[in-house]
């Protein structure tokens, strides 16, 4: 009889079936290792993508650090230090994430659980951080110019990036007013339309000789972008189609539009995984406190979440060095 | 779950505080940029190459004690952690020296 026993008797009605464990784990934690390992393709399928665009326009494209330079609450410029307060928040909901599996192989339900609360805690801090620096993205700093070519011009005063606002003080005279569902033609709305015309642009550079025009284009022994003297930033305001607000998957005034696409995609799918990542800490939180693993006899359900969470930090560091650092 | 109820919190946050220091370096580094670093090395900078070894150490850190690879079987963290390694250096490669391709023929077509 015993020969014709395929699953051993006392393992049956465990829902994964019991029976031979494969590498001595559980059929879960392995199936999760596997999605992890087929999930960090799929980012390092982007970020890879994201390489290939950056060493196609190697010469053009934005510097990390001129872009994202803003923390909430203060004025000036702080290259890095946000993401990287967005890093250790996200670095330290790992540590008690880990700290949630440990208790939970001690068996201490109270532990795990505040453990995991805090852990939610911190996926929420990091995903509200990550909409702030969306929000700042897209609303831009400086606004810029775009040619007709696609090149985006920035300008500059003493060296210095500086904004539209700050040296367009002339009136608007091109009367273009925003086009919404109760003016537009066939109750048709548009895009946001810049605050600024072509024209009151280029007679604020004409007027002030002290501004100057840097173009996208890095010099390759200093790694900075070339500011054009005067007279070959005339030349190239000539060519100007539109002015350029803050950034979208159209234009974005930080340079290459490609740019902001793969930040948008990129950190969007992150934070999507984020996002879920909190949904089944919740779960599981829950789950927790009504003491399901404490009847089951293992908290490995714990384990399995924690190494999803453990993953989404993973990539993290990666996203945070290609992005912004290298 | 070799060591399954001996507690690591000990350890957990002294690989804490080692990410912390690792990630510390590196955002010093983003930030002042020092030109001898930064504008020579080869293929790319050696700043570059620092924050991409760091990362990989981060990366380590977090596979090894957080993930607990360390515990797991050996070829079970084998099957994993080889898989990934080999399919995503075959693919960087390749999409890095097309990029560097694209870069060489499309430059000189521009006009700055």
């Amino acid at each position: 009889m015993e020969a014709n026993t395929a699953v051993p008797m006392e393992e049956k009605g465990k829902w994964d079936g019991g029976g031979p464990k494969p590498f001595a784990s559980s059929y879960g934690k392995m199936m999760m290792w596997f999605f992890i390992l087929s999930d960090a393709l799929t980012f390092s399928g982007f970020l890879a993508a994201y390489g290939l665009t950056r060493f196609k326009f190697i010469d053009s494209w934005p510097i990390a650090d001129e872009v994202f330079t803003h923390v909430p609450f203060v004025h000036g410029e702080f290259p890095m230090i946000y993401v990287a307060i967005m890093t250790f928040i996200l670095i330290f909901s790992s540590v008690t994430m880990v700290l949630a599996v440990d208790a939970g192989h001690q068996m201490k339900k109270s532990k795990v659980t505040w453990y995991m609360f805090i852990t939610i805690i911190g996926g929420i801090v990091f995903v509200g951080s990550q909409a702030w620096e969306w929000n700042t993205f897209i609303n831009g700093t400086y606004g810029a110019v775009k040619t007709t070519e696609g090149k985006v011009l920035q300008f500059v005063k003493n060296g210095k990036q500086i904004a539209l606002a700050d040296f367009v003080t002339e009136p608007r005279t091109d009367g273009r007013i925003q086009h919404t569902r109760k003016n537009g033609l066939w109750f048709e709305s548009e895009g946001a339309i810049p605050n600024y015309s072509v024209a009151q642009v280029l007679q604020a550079y004409n007027a002030n000789s002290d501004i100057q025009v840097r173009s996208e284009y890095i010099d390759s022994g200093e790694k900075q972008k070339t500011i054009l003297s005067r007279e070959e930033g005339s030349a190239s305001l000539l060519q100007v189609k539109n002015v350029v607000e803050g950034a979208n998957l159209q234009a974005n005034e930080y340079g290459k539009t490609s740019f902001s696409n793969f930040f948008f995609f990129i950190t969007g799918f992150h934070g999507f995984h984020v996002v879920s990542g909190i949904i089944i800490n919740i779960i599981i939180f829950f789950n927790v406190i009504l003491g399901i693993y404490e009847k089951r006899g293992n908290y490995e359900m714990v384990e399995k979440v924690g190494l999803y969470w453990h993953f989404v930090d993973l990539v993290w560091v990666f996203v945070f060095t290609f992005f912004y650092l290298v | 779950m070799a060591q399954a109820h001996v507690s690591n919190t000990k350890r957990i946050w002294i690989v804490f505080g080692i990410l912390s220091v690792i990630t510390l370096v590196e955002v010093y580094l983003g930030i002042i940029k020092p030109d001898a670093l930064h504008l020579s090395g080869p293929g790319t900078s050696w700043l570059n190459w620092i924050f991409i070894i760091l990362t990989l150490g981060k990366a380590y850190g977090i596979a090894w004690v957080f993930m607990h690879l360390e515990g797991e079987n050996k070829w079970f963290r084998r099957a994993i952690v080889w898989s990934g390694v080999f399919l995503v250096s075959y693919l960087v490669t390749l999409l890095l020296i097309e990029g560097g391709y694209i870069s060489d023929i499309l430059s000189p077509l521009v006009r700055w």
